[in-house]
């Protein structure tokens, strides 16, 4: 067979995927979290009189605690097929892959099953979170000081 | 390469489907179907081994017969170390071949049995495949759960056990002759589109078997491709009469596009795939279109990827295979 020819035909018949809309989504969906967290920021402040960083970390645990939640039961997946990456990006994505990872080994028992698994998909974004973020700090040490 | 069959015969098939599939327009043809994931057990491999013993037992119910009386059971799925098969078939017939052919593994195992029975070394066998979506997303992909973004060009794991009884005694549809593929690898990666990566199989077994059998597409009532999915189905229909001037148009399907219904079902994007969805159809809708004898003569090509996660991070390509087999009502 022919690599070029059939290369080409084949494109003729790949489906077109709609990147703009999904972007849009993701833009809009992702906005709405950020929305969300705002307002949940300022009602913890006001109504537990917290500083607005205790109340930033409570928002973070709200929110991880309410996408391992809809994971769960089920609901997530399809959430994230309607609303794209503006789930996915955020802490709730996080909070997504490591509740998921934890559920499908689940049988597997505590070590060969949750324990080696939980950390599959969200592993690489500890890694090169941490990473990055020594970078960063050092960049930002050198350039604006302590 | 094509083999003739002189004695080998379909007696019986027996169909498990899972939920998506009872949602498509084959439900009335299945056997028995399942409402959620789980059949009640207590993982997704263990739901796909119970879809695997369902199949069987269904078959020997509807073939009359007892386990003992089966010479041979051949069979595979797409599980590490095909474990839904064998754990699904201890106890069954009086001898074993667990094959892996991937998604062409159904017609792969008719061909195996269909081969012993012609030489006379046995007198019948059973052939089996199962997938199961959960177990193998779980395999190849993410974590079930796990809301992964896929794009139109993926293909969605049937949920379902197929079987189906060959035997040497003379039933209405013959095993008339089958054609056994060769690994193609046409410089394909990407895992979400496996109607790219699997046409090509599908094209040069077609050709292979009209060459060396001298026919053309009109010998068949019905000529169907394994789980290729909407898209790979045109590519087969147009790269064909392009390169080749055979023309598909007519009677040409695809097993991954008449499971489901593509407009309704939109989780499944372009279409079944998965050893089971081959079979599914083949040994529910086709299977009773043939002993109807609404179809005299149908060819179905089998496609199926060779490839495995590993290989793909360390950015190797993805073969595939096809394999064909002529069903015909005699």
């Amino acid at each position: 067979m022919k690599n070029l020819k059939y290369e080409r035909i084949a494109n003729n018949h790949k489906p077109k995927e709609k990147k703009s809309k999904n972007a849009l989504m993701a833009f809009l969906s992702g906005g709405f979290l950020g929305l969300v967290a705002e307002f949940l920021i300022n009602f913890y402040s006001n109504c537990f009189s917290l500083s607005r960083n205790t109340a930033s970390t409570l928002m973070v645990v709200t929110f991880i605690f309410i996408a391992s939640l809809l994971t769960a039961l089920g609901v997530f997946d399809k959430l994230v097929n309607h609303f794209k990456c503006g789930l996915l990006i955020p802490i709730t994505g996080f909070a997504h892959s490591m509740t998921s990872s934890a559920m499908d080994y689940k049988k597997e028992g505590l070590i060969y099953g949750i324990g080696m698994n939980i950390f599959k998909l969200s592993g690489s974004v500890i890694l090169y979170g941490v990473v990055s973020a020594w970078f960063f700090g050092m960049i930002r040490y050198f350039i604006g000081g302590a | 390469m094509t083999f003739k069959y002189d004695n080998v015969y379909l007696k019986e098939t027996a169909t498990i489907a899972g939920p998506y599939e009872k949602k498509g327009p084959l439900k009335k043809y299945f056997d028995k179907t399942y409402k959620d994931l789980y059949f009640g057990e207590a993982s997704f491999e263990l739901a796909e081994i119970k879809l695997v013993k369902d199949a069987l037992i269904m078959l020997l119910k509807k073939a009359s017969l007892t386990k003992n009386d089966i010479d041979l059971v051949v069979g595979g799925d797409l599980l590490n170390q095909i474990t839904a098969t064998t754990y699904g078939s201890c106890n069954v017939g009086k001898s074993f071949i667990g094959i892996y052919g991937a998604c062409s593994s159904s017609v792969l195992a008719m061909i195996v049995a269909a081969n012993f029975i012609e030489t006379k070394r046995i007198d019948n066998a059973i052939t089996l495949v199962s997938s199961h979506n959960m177990s193998s997303e779980k395999q190849f992909r993410n974590p079930t759960e796990y809301g992964s973004l896929k794009p139109d060009s993926a293909t969605f794991t049937a949920t379902g056990a197929a079987s189906c009884l060959l035997t040497s005694n003379k039933t209405d549809i013959k095993i008339e002759c089958a054609t056994l593929g060769k690994i193609i690898d046409m410089e394909q990666n990407n895992p979400n589109d496996m109607g790219k990566v699997m046409a090509p199989a599908a094209i040069e077994t077609l050709k292979t078997h009209f060459t060396e059998t001298g026919r053309t597409p009109k010998d068949y009532d019905l000529i169907v491709t394994g789980d290729l999915g909407r898209y790979g189905k045109e590519i087969v229909k147009d790269y064909m009469l392009n390169e080749y001037k055979i023309n598909l148009e007519d009677n040409y399907n695809d097993c991954g596009v008449m499971l489901y219904d593509l407009a309704l079902q939109k989780e499944v994007k372009a279409g079944g795939s998965g050893p089971a969805c081959s079979a599914l159809v083949a040994f529910s809708y086709i299977y009773s279109l043939l002993k109807e004898k609404k179809l005299k003569k149908v060819l179905i090509v089998a496609t199926g990827a060779l490839f495995s996660p590993t290989l793909i991070y360390q950015k190797e390509n993805i073969y595939s295979i096809a394999h064909a087999i002529s069903l015909e009502v005699v």
